[in-house]
């Protein structure tokens, strides 16, 4: 797209999706490492990544004022609307997924050290399409590509069926051996997290989406799997 | 600031009748692969849009583009301009009103229009608005044109603040005021379109919000079509935008549509300030 003839504006839009892709980095990094904090019973790693949450925050809060000086300033019209408003929402998003990875790092720190490896594997499998739905999403935002956002949103039923058969294995383990049942509470809850960071992704890539094209991709078209998790 | 709160409700002067829902499917006007020339050099090329009854609609685009042009076309307001052609067709209630047999003094009492610098008659607030009346023989008497004129201030939401001065000249008026009562002088010929040329852009933002009041409950009973340079103002008055380049129509839509997404790369780049 053609710059602003008042090259400020440009310059404005420049900063606000850079500061949203370094949210994007850092979120995406918290997700992976949280989950191998779980896989490799990490505690220090845990710490690291609770303790990324505040500067996700502070990007957040430093986006949004941006966006609100921006559009008292200039006004955005058309596609600079639209890229302002899918920015304000994504960041939001993006703090939320942060939060859900902490709360992963948190867990992982309460979690006994003789939680057998089978159960942390499971959880950290899930990691991996999770962060890559990001990863894609950030991508398309980038490289403001509508079809790949697409992609991830039409693919967050992979990740809920993900989910549901984690959910169903970690079920298995804990009737199997009942002292397992406090890991696999906290298990569930680490991957009804990472469930959740995928509806997170679907969300940005509706708005991400709509920035690039104009038009809405309508929830009601998106393929859904069975719900048989909680 | 007086209303509509206040009028009467008088259908001959309304043209009340015909329900809202209606407004937004009804072409008021109709044009057709319309094209003027000045002197020979084309200004407007083959614009066809329709022009819906009961609404907005706002003409934008970069300055010399043809919308004063373009709008002029409505009342025959080019033919007083020496070397202007206008071809095609608009169809007003069926009527193509470019057809020789339309009267163009009647058909601009019908089509009533107000320009951009506040242009009242040297005369009375009263005369301003009782000319077009009398000259129209729209009144019997006296007291019937006392009500017209009343009324036309009232919907100008201007009769509160010159009431009691109706013998004071128009010109004494503030420059917001003036444009008001220039709007209830084109009210008070029973018009059904009425057409602004850039209404605000010699009045400060006061003055404009108040105008911008006016045509948001003028486009109650009217059709109006403006012409602004400003496209804020054109996406909180008007309901249809329609974007003019190069003398040219790029695009029209909802009002909505245009300023979040427009559908052409051109219109896209005018209204977010890029270069074309
Ligand atoms: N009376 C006129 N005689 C000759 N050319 C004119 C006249 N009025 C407008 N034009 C030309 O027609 C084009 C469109 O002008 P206009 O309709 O005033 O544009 P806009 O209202 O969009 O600024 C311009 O090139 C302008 O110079
Ligand atoms: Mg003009």
């Amino acid at each position: 797209m053609a710059d602003h003839i008042v090259s400020a504006f440009t310059d404005e839009l420049d900063k606000i999706a850079a500061d949203l892709m370094r949210m994007g980095g850092i979120v995406e990094t918290m997700i992976l490492d949280s989950c191998q904090a779980v896989d490799r019973n990490d505690k220090e790693l845990a710490k690291d990544v609770i303790s990324r949450d505040p500067s996700v925050d502070r990007l957040e809060e430093e986006v949004e004022r941006q966006i609100v000086s921006l559009i008292a300033r200039r006004q955005p019209m058309a596609h600079d609307l639209r890229s302002v408003f899918a920015a304000l929402k994504t960041a939001g998003e993006l703090e939320r997924i942060g939060d859900l990875s902490k709360n992963i790092g948190k867990r992982t720190l309460m979690l006994d050290d003789a939680v057998p490896s089978m159960m942390r594997h499971g959880v950290a499998r899930m990691a991996r399409p999770v962060s890559l739905q990001l990863h894609s999403v950030l991508d398309a935002y980038a490289t403001s590509n509508a079809e790949t956002a697409k992609m991830v949103w039409e693919s967050d039923d992979d990740i809920d069926q993900h989910y549901n058969s984690l959910f169903r294995e970690m079920i298995t383990y804990m009737i199997e051996d009942p002292r397992t049942i406090g890991a696999g509470a906290h298990m569930l809850f680490m991957a009804k997290n990472l469930e959740r960071i995928g509806d997170h992704c679907t969300n940005i890539a509706e708005f991400i989406y709509f920035q690039i094209t104009g038009e809405y991709l309508m929830p009601h078209e998106r393929p859904k799997a069975p719900n048989t998790g909680v | 600031m007086d209303t509509t709160a206040q009028t009467d409700h008088d259908p001959a002067l309304t043209g009340e009748g015909a329900d809202q829902a209606q407004a937004l499917v009804y072409p008021r006007i109709n044009c057709q692969d319309v094209n003027v020339f000045y002197s020979g050099k084309q200004a407007v090329f083959d614009v066809s849009l329709p022009v819906f009854d009961r609404s907005v609609t706002a003409l934008i685009g970069p300055s010399g583009c043809g919308k004063s042009t373009f709008l002029r076309c409505l009342n025959r307001m080019n033919d007083t301009i020496d070397g202007a052609k206008v071809t095609g067709d608009i169809f007003m209630d069926g009527e193509n009103i470019n057809s020789p047999d339309v009267d163009p003094v009647l058909l601009r009492s019908r089509v009533g229009m107000v320009f951009q610098k506040p242009n009242p008659f040297p005369k009375s607030i009263y005369d301003n608005i009782a000319y077009g009346p009398r000259i129209h023989g729209l009144v019997d008497d006296r007291q019937e044109l006392d009500a017209i004129v009343e009324k036309s201030l009232r919907r100008a939401g201007l009769w509160q603040e010159v009431k009691d001065r109706l013998t004071q000249p128009g010109t004494s008026l503030s420059g917001g005021q003036q444009q008001r009562l220039c709007i209830a002088r084109a009210i008070a010929v029973r018009p059904e379109v009425i057409l602004m040329d850039e209404p605000c852009s010699s009045l400060d933002p006061i003055a404009t919000a108040r105008i911008e009041e006016l045509i948001d409950e003028l486009r109650k009973r009217y059709c109006i079509v403006i012409v602004t340079h400003s496209m804020q103002q054109a996406a909180r008055v008007s309901q249809r935008t329609a974007f003019f380049h190069l003398g040219h129509l790029v695009e029209m839509g909802d009002t909505d549509q245009i300023f979040t997404s427009p559908r052409e790369r051109r219109t896209e780049d005018y209204i977010t300030g890029r270069f074309g």
